[in-house]
């Protein structure tokens, strides 16, 4: 799983809404403009909003792929200071 | 240290503001405020900021809960009758949000004790009820360089501004002097309907809460009041020039605090 070169990982598969954005904005917080973060999310309701809610926070959506245990990998480059 | 995912969804409502996020609410558990008078303001302001999360609050009153003051102080129950509003308020504030240190003073603000009061708070907020302590603390705040947010209340009416040292007018520079006593009734001898409180104490927490983590523009250098029979509020543009001001201006002449003399109530 090369593919970017990720700078740090958050999983937000152990809370629901509004807390799975809430901790991926939180991560992306830590982190500086360009930085990748790779997010751990549940299907249904996380892969629907977080992906959108991220965007309008102005952040870039690089990837979104399922992993073999029916969770998703959700890519994100951080964009803003 | 990091938010727990039990706090991330406390907090949740706050973080995902753009102008709060993950920092504010850091400044806001980092922070300090000290609440003056645990009344109708500084009831629902001492709910909020402990709701909100603001790290250590401080609480200053000399009272005991008496049964008229449960009409508008709603952090106070009616099983604390009797009991000093500053343990009460705690308890409240500690029962909506254990990460909130509480500090309390069983006093008086006078001019010996409330430079040692403020000193360690980031941010004050006047919410008593009589024109010597409004005097006091903005004397105090002036000369201690703190923040402070002002307020009052009386009958169906409200009013308030914020202090920022620097940053504009003080509560001296608009109102030079304390009325001549019993000149202006006290809220004990005039009434005060109970949700006024609600209102501009809450507007002082957030006041409170804008300062600590930065966003937006503060009531500085502006009176905001409010008319509740009416429903009408006015936003009134204080001058700008703070030069001859007594504590605040280039030459003050009020170096020292002053105890003026508090006005006799006389309704019983």
């Amino acid at each position: 799983m090369a593919d970017f070169s990720i700078t740090d990982t958050v999983d937000i598969t152990d809370v629901v809404c509004p807390v799975t954005f809430v901790k991926a904005k939180v991560a992306l917080e830590e982190l500086d403009d360009g930085d990748i973060l790779e997010i751990r999310l549940n299907d249904g309701e996380p892969v629907q909003n977080v992906p959108r809610s991220l965007k309008e926070e102005g952040h870039k959506v690089l990837k979104l792929t399922q992993n073999d245990d029916g969770t998703y990998r959700l890519i994100v480059q951080k964009v803003g200071d | 240290m990091p938010f727990t995912n039990e706090q991330l969804e406390r907090y949740s409502r706050h973080i995902i503001l753009k102008e709060v996020g993950a920092k504010g609410q850091k400044k806001l558990a980092n922070a300090k405020v000290l609440i003056i008078g645990a009344g109708g303001l500084g009831a629902p302001a001492a709910l909020y900021l402990a709701a909100a999360g603001v790290g250590t609050i401080g609480i200053v009153d000399a009272d005991e809960v008496d049964l008229s003051n449960l009409q508008r102080q709603v952090i106070h129950a009616t099983a604390d009758i009797g009991k000093p509003k500053v343990q009460s308020a705690k308890e409240t504030m500690e029962a909506i949000n254990p990460d909130v240190t509480v500090n309390t003073y069983h006093t008086f603000v006078t001019s010996e004790n409330v430079l040692d009061l403020i000193k360690d708070y980031d941010f004050i907020l006047d919410g008593t009820d009589n024109f010597p302590a409004k005097f006091l603390i903005n004397d105090a705040c002036v000369m201690a360089k703190k923040p402070f947010s002002h307020a009052g209340i009386i009958r169906f009416k409200g009013q308030l501004m914020t202090y920022v040292p620097g940053q504009g007018p003080c509560y001296r520079c608009v109102f030079k002097e304390p009325p001549p006593k019993d000149a202006v009734p006290t809220c004990k001898q005039a009434g005060v309907i109970g949700a006024m409180g609600g209102v501009i104490g809450s507007l002082q927490a957030m006041e409170a809460v804008k300062y600590i983590v930065g966003a937006g523009d503060l009531l500085t250098g502006y009176l905001l009041t409010f008319d509740a029979l009416k429903m009408e509020w006015r936003k009134v543009k204080l001058p700008g020039n703070t030069h001859n001001c007594a504590v605040c201006g280039d030459h003050p002449t009020i170096t020292e605090l002053i105890d003026y003399e508090q006005a006799e109530c006389t309704d019983h």
